[in-house]
């Protein structure tokens, strides 16, 4: 077995397990009574131990899981919880940013414009999508399409899942900044249903940016923030190394969020995250999806802006003194 | 797990601006002493800029400007709302929301003592002020934020008190003026909750800009992250102070990426303006009356 990355330690003896079983699986005598009883039995200890350590995942190893190398990405979910996707390029300003994919896409009944981060699989992928880490033609391509969905009344989809917008030269010169405003000031009146799911890592402006919608959705094991651990560690701790601190202090865990009513929903993942099956993932948002577009869809327009108004509106915490009423 | 920007710098909301272009008095976050924090007591003080010793009396004079060079100094936001209403006619809107501690947020400081600490340093009782005045006998609506509290970052009395502002704003159909100085963004030490306040900002604005309002968008030293990334790049007209630190990732956390010396200039204002993201780099002494001038243009 590869040496695991190290805040993946957790998931060492799951993956034994799982090797084990693989091993006897393939083994010459697979079919013999003996190994059949020692898989089961072994499939057994793994569900358990696997039911044990996701459900005490810390939030620091909740990242991990968020950031793991084989979590289905937006193009995993295009393919597995729509009938048809047809991509749409291009932001029609500067280029076509990778870290953003847009387009069609079929699910049951519906027609969507679906948008979603990629951060990529293969090296070459990563490398030419910055890791999921948009520039401002990826946020402008979002904006583009999402207008485009509003003219022919088709609901808007959101994938979640960046490190952050991309932090870099020519994204500051093309106005990143400006990008992101523009998207949070447009997505609260776009007149069309927008439904988003942080799928992975909900890394602060770049996240957000394709995240004003009616309904928020977190998967179970994604995480969603004000800024990464590692950025929070350094500015607040002076060193990265506090990350795991900075993670349990940032609160940033589904649970944590469904609380501060900033999501409305949580999606169960699989047992032992998205990444062990992806399918079951997949399934588990397409129905979710399909739920909530088929409740949209009864919403008259006028309060479905109303609503999606309030809903960011009334997010915050303070406190509220008394006899001092005001009004300019 | 992505080997960019994910480790050593990641996101960008809330940054650490010290390492700032023209910024020499921009502190981190207010974990350290303050010592350089706009214009020190005593007569004399030196310019970070040109470095030559000033007659304090002097940048007073000049609403804190250096005389010899023109390096704008930070100024707190009652002062700022001198320089810009006319004389007496503040009156403050929702003073009376305080800041809380949700996550109960500690880093090597509790945030409930940062705030205690904070509020009794700079006299405010968050990073933003609020109200109603009058420009040249115009009423306005116009909130600052001062970069003095927490690097004037945004949680969610900022938020609250930015939206209320809009939302009346636009009852009372008042031009709204918003001056940014927020290093900060989005607060960290209120989490997921100071992201959110982008959003809620944001869509009170277009709320405000759909019935027709005004809103003239004031950038100054230094303004980025979660700020940068909302409210204030939303103006109908953008001005900024010259020389300024305007951005949304810190300078050290491009420069940690990128791995490349940043270009002379970079993120300031000038670099904004050239870039076609601000209207008019304005010097603080004029900043009242191009305000003045925009809204008579647009005023109806
Ligand atoms: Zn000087």
């Amino acid at each position: 077995m590869d040496a695991l990355p190290p805040g993946l330690a957790f998931e060492e003896p799951i993956i034994e397990l799982e090797e084990q079983i693989r091993q006897l699986e393939s083994a010459d005598d697979a079919q013999s009574g003996k190994n059949v009883t020692k898989i089961r039995k072994l499939r057994k200890e793994l569900a358990d131990k696997t039911k044990e350590v996701y459900d005490n995942l810390s939030p620091w190893e909740m990242v991990q899981v968020a950031r793991h190398k084989n979590r289905p990405h937006t193009p995993d979910y295009l393919s597995l919880c729509f009938e048809e996707f047809m991509e749409l390029h291009g932001d029609r300003r500067f280029g076509d940013d990778r870290a953003i994919l847009t387009g069609f896409a079929k699910i049951g009944a519906h027609k969507v414009m679906a948008i979603g981060h990629d951060k990529g699989k293969t090296y070459q992928e990563r490398t030419a999508c910055s890791f999921g880490c948009a520039h401002p033609e990826g946020y402008r391509k979002a904006l583009l399409k999402m207008k485009m969905a509003e003219k022919y009344q088709i609901p808007i989809i959101c994938f979640i899942d960046t490190p952050g917008a991309y932090p870099g030269i020519g994204a500051e010169e093309r106005g990143i900044s400006q990008a992101i405003a523009e998207n949070l000031f447009e997505m609260s009146q776009v007149k069309t249903p927008i439904i988003c799911v942080v799928i992975g890592e909900g890394g602060s402006g770049g996240a957000i940016g394709i995240g004003v919608g009616d309904r928020v959705a977190m998967l179970q094991n994604s995480y969603y923030s004000v800024i990464s651990p590692e950025g929070c560690a350094g500015i607040l701790w002076k060193s990265h190394k506090y990350a795991e601190q900075a993670a349990g202090a940032l609160k940033f865990t589904a649970d944590e969020l469904l609380k501060f009513g900033v999501i409305d929903h949580i999606i169960e993942e699989p047992l032992g995250g998205a990444h062990r099956d992806p399918h079951l993932a997949a399934n588990r948002l397409r129905n979710f999806f399909l739920e909530e577009l088929k409740a949209l869809g009864q919403v008259p327009l006028e309060q479905l802006l109303e609503e999606r108004y309030e809903k960011f509106r009334k997010i915050g915490v303070f406190l509220e003194q008394a006899g001092e009423s005001q009004n300019g | 797990m992505s080997t960019l920007p994910t480790n050593s710098s990641g996101s960008a909301d809330a940054v650490s601006a010290s390492a700032g272009a023209a910024t020499s008095e921009t502190v981190a976050n207010g974990t350290t002493p303050r010592k350089k924090r706009g214009i020190p007591e005593g007569l004399w003080l030196r310019c970070p800029s040109c470095r030559n010793a000033i007659f304090r009396k002097d940048a007073d004079k000049r609403s804190k400007i250096c005389p010899e060079c023109g390096y704008h100094f930070y100024v707190s936001a009652p002062e700022r709302l001198e320089q810009i209403l006319d004389s007496g006619t503040f009156e403050e809107w929702d003073a009376n929301l305080l800041p809380t501690d949700p996550l109960s947020f500690a880093d090597k400081k509790a945030y409930a003592d940062r705030l205690k600490a904070e509020q009794k340093r700079t006299k405010m009782t968050d990073a933003c002020v609020t109200g109603g005045g009058m420009i040249r006998a115009r009423r306005v609506a116009i909130g600052i934020t001062d970069s003095a509290f927490i690097m004037g970052s945004m949680g969610s009395v900022v938020g609250e008190r930015l939206a209320r502002m809009i939302e009346r704003a636009g009852e009372q159909n008042l031009p709204l003026i918003i001056v940014s100085g927020s290093g900060g963004g989005a607060r960290m030490h209120e989490g997921i909750l100071s992201l959110m306040q982008m959003a809620k900002v944001s869509a009170a604005l277009a709320r405000y800009h759909s019935k027709g309002g005004l809103f003239i968008s004031v950038l100054t030293n230094p303004t980025m992250g979660g700020v940068a990334a909302s409210f204030a790049s939303l103006g109908d007209v953008i001005f900024a102070e010259p020389e300024a630190l305007i951005g949304f990732a810190g300078p050290r956390t491009v420069k940690a990426t990128i791995r490349l010396e940043l270009p002379e200039g970079f993120q300031t204002s000038e670099f904004l303006l050239e870039h076609g993201f601000i209207d008019r780099i304005v010097p603080r002494e004029g900043l009242k009356s191009e305000i003045a001038r925009v809204i008579d243009y647009c005023g109806k």
